[in-house]
């Protein structure tokens, strides 16, 4: 079988985890699992008003489809969707989505697990911190788990 | 010229987005371009000062620091990412 065309979108909007799912699994009938992840803002027990995603257009798109394009020869997918957004998202808002389908559920489980492993670690994104009180806050850190999280691929 | 392209804190802290830059011949690695962009003022010493802190990208593609840069349209220099 060979590999699917991963879809990658860098975008300021929202999206639609629903009509993501159902391009995905309209187009065949052999499609038994369809597996997403969501990534959403959080508020931070109330100190955050929002963050602010910066992101390297062009280069954004280019590692998060490197990405893909490795889950895709790995697994046996029938589809991958990422949808990356950039902008001011404000807490409870979507930040990005993976849906990975296939005929079985592993495959599904396991790809959308390495795509996000891999896209927090290598996709050109950085969250600054816009603090409730009004104030500018900090860039968040990044987290020396997330690099561990990308060992055990 | 290369096109350098700067983000986020390392964008605060040069006070540049981009700029167009001549790379001296004998900067031939992502080590190397770190150290001499960092003899280029304070504003680049202090974004660069931790080395380890420095991600670099070539024509939108990682390298480690000890990798080539060879000769690029377009070099980023940027902190780890915090994507997802």
């Amino acid at each position: 079988m060979n590999p699917i065309e991963p879809t990658v979108r860098v975008q300021p909007g929202d999206f639609d985890l629903s009509a993501e799912v159902a391009a995905l699994t309209k187009i065949r009938k052999n499609i038994g699992a369809a597996v997403t992840f969501t990534g959403l803002c959080r508020d931070e027990e109330g100190s955050l008003a929002a963050l602010e995603l910066e992101h390297y257009p062009g280069m954004a798109e280019a590692e998060i489809g490197r990405i893909a394009a490795q889950a895709a020869k790995r697994w046996p997918l029938t589809g991958l969707t990422v949808i990356h957004r950039y902008g001011r998202i404000e807490p409870g808002a979507n930040i990005v989505l993976v849906v990975a389908t296939s005929t079985h559920r592993k495959a599904a489980f396991e790809a959308a697990d390495f795509m996000m492993d891999f896209l927090k670690t290598r996709a050109p994104f950085w969250k600054k911190e816009h603090r409730a009180d009004g104030s500018v806050g900090e860039w968040v850190d990044a987290k020396s788990d997330d690099d561990k999280a990308v060992e055990r691929w | 010229m290369t096109k350098m392209v700067y983000f986020a804190w390392v964008r605060e802290r040069i006070g540049l987005t981009e700029e167009e830059i001549d790379i001296p011949g004998n900067v031939k690695t992502g080590a190397d371009l770190l150290a001499w962009m960092k003899g280029r003022g304070h504003n680049y010493e202090a974004a660069l000062a931790f080395d380890n802190a420095i991600r670099i990208a070539v024509d939108h593609e990682h390298i480690d620091q000890k990798e080539d840069i060879g000769s690029p349209r377009e070099i980023a220099l940027f902190p780890p990412m915090t994507g997802g």
